[in-house]
């Protein structure tokens, strides 16, 4: 398998040689793909209680100095300018031609200091990029990768608030706000920068500590009932959530707007990478678009599969593809993301989905296919 | 691992329980714990008729699609109805949950597959 070769969490240690532990290779991480309880305990877990992840592997970029802010505003489509100390900020970052270098979360730290939460496996790529970008535009504001120093937890669930409150003496976590985060707190003693932020369509909290903290952190939220989460059970809770995974639903070559998540380009501010090809695409219709999908007969719609109209004629052209697919336990029923010909398809109308060779039938639905009551 | 004595077995972690000319055919404990949560299980029409080697079957899990290879020739005979509703069937019982059965063509068919021992001692060859 490579083991060697692969990068490892500081709590890989931890639960990598429990029983019935699954790892995978995630991007170049050894992560859990699930533990011994299974995907489906475990999203039953986040949807009903409170689940715990390691999601260590995610990576972390300062970006400080005084023109900080204006920078950031250029890079991401996304409005950092007027965030107050303390928000999250989610936003695709874009290259000129619209393409998604990656999406992340901007926490506004200080003054002049932020903080970039970007997914694992593009650290690298979007360390370079934005120091390219930093380099290109000679803006006054230095970017530091300290990935390696932090570790990162994810409680989520409807109990997360009851379970984290005990270990927090300095505030009630149930009174940070939704996508705000509350700085530097000691959670069971140790120093965590707490967010109420997520990826699951669950209330929760993301918890981030120094790496020689993150055995002990990991411990104390087990240890009061959170049950440990595979990224398996995460990929369905987000689908659920209709939550965008980059590599699939957004990529180098898919917009955000395209992805469907245009409530995140603010094309009124001044500009920024990508703006002139997503107001054009605004101008003119995107040429696709995500689209949510149930399954009318049973079969996994996976990444890649073609979807056509109903009742098309073999070799005809497909809408599109397959983005994520899956089973959702909260809806019993299967289901997919697809990148489709945009105005091909509204909700309600019947399109296949080929497995294998075989057609079957599915309904083009309203996303998120969850929404938290 | 669980691997019960009386079942022949397939380097592809089929079991086959012989009943005269059928074959019963499931997945083993090693197979269902590999594949994780069995979401679905696409199963063959009845009276197929089907060629060793063939995909008769494919069960997807929460992670991958995987093909059951139809281990003997024949006609299929019976398929498992509860696997429609309930596929974690297959994840809560393996050897206690047939899949669906073949009726044989050519029984001789069965002879290079592996018995219990075998089965234990391929494993390991695998870890």
């Amino acid at each position: 398998m490579g083991e060697g070769n692969l990068k490892k969490t500081p709590l890989h240690p931890l639960y990598s040689v429990r029983p019935g532990v699954k790892m995978v290779d995630f991007g170049g991480w050894d992560m859990p793909v699930q533990f011994a309880n299974g995907i489906l305990a475990e999203h039953k877990a986040v949807r009903e209680k409170v689940g715990l992840f390691d999601v260590s592997h995610m990576g972390e970029i300062t970006v400080k100095g005084p023109e900080a802010l204006i920078f950031l505003d250029r890079l991401v489509t996304n409005r950092i300018a007027g965030a107050g100390i303390g928000q999250c900020i989610y936003s695709p970052m874009c290259r000129e031609d619209g393409g998604t270098v990656d999406d992340l979360l901007v926490y506004v730290m200080g003054k002049d200091d932020y903080l970039l939460v970007v997914n694992a496996s593009n650290t690298d790529k979007d360390f370079d990029w934005i120091t390219g970008q930093l380099k290109a535009f000679g803006f006054d504001a230095r970017a530091v990768n300290v990935s390696a120093q932090w570790a990162q937890l994810a409680l989520q669930g409807p109990d997360a608030v009851k379970l984290l409150t005990p270990f927090v003496k300095d505030l009630n976590p149930g009174d940070v706000k939704y996508y705000t985060h509350a700085g530097t707190v000691k959670v069971a003693g140790i120093d965590v920068l707490l967010s109420r932020t997520g990826y699951t369509g669950e209330d929760g909290f993301e918890l981030y500590c120094a790496a020689a903290d993150a055995a002990a952190l990991w411990k104390v939220l087990e240890d009061a009932g959170a049950e440990p989460c595979g990224l398996g059970a995460r990929d369905v809770l987000r689908l659920e959530a209709r939550l965008p995974l980059y590599g699939h639903e957004l990529k180098d070559d898919i917009s955000p707007l395209e992805a469907g998540i245009g409530f995140f380009v603010k094309l009124d501010k001044e500009d920024f990478n990508g703006k002139k090809v997503m107001a054009a695409q605004k101008e003119n219709g995107i040429p696709r678009r995500v689209y949510g999908l149930e399954m009318t007969q049973a079969g996994v719609a996976r990444e890649g599969y073609e979807v056509f109209p109903s009742g098309a004629a073999d070799g005809s052209e497909a809408l599109g593809k397959v983005t994520s697919g899956g089973r959702s336990p909260i809806r019993e029923s299967f289901i997919a993301l697809a990148l489709l010909k945009r105005g091909s398809v509204k909700i309600g109308d019947n399109v296949e989905v080929e497995i294998r060779g075989k057609r079957k039938s599915a309904v083009i639905v309203k996303t998120p296919f969850y929404k938290r009551g | 691992m669980n691997v019960p004595e009386n079942l022949k077995y397939t380097e592809s972690h089929e079991w086959i329980r012989v009943e005269g000319d059928v074959a019963v055919i499931g997945i083993t404990d090693y197979a269902q714990d590999a594949l994780g949560d069995i979401v679905y299980v696409e199963m063959p029409d009845a009276d197929l008729a089907v060629t060793k080697g063939d995909e008769a079957v494919n069960i997807e899990s929460v992670k991958v699609a995987e093909a059951v290879y139809a281990p003997v020739s024949g006609a299929v005979k019976d398929i498992n109805d509860d696997l429609e509703e309930t596929p974690e069937l297959i994840n809560k019982d393996a050897y206690g949950t047939f899949i669906y059965s073949i009726a044989m063509s050519d029984p001789s068919e069965l002879d290079g597959y592996m018995d219990a021992a075998g089965y234990k001692a391929f494993l390991e060859a695998q870890e």
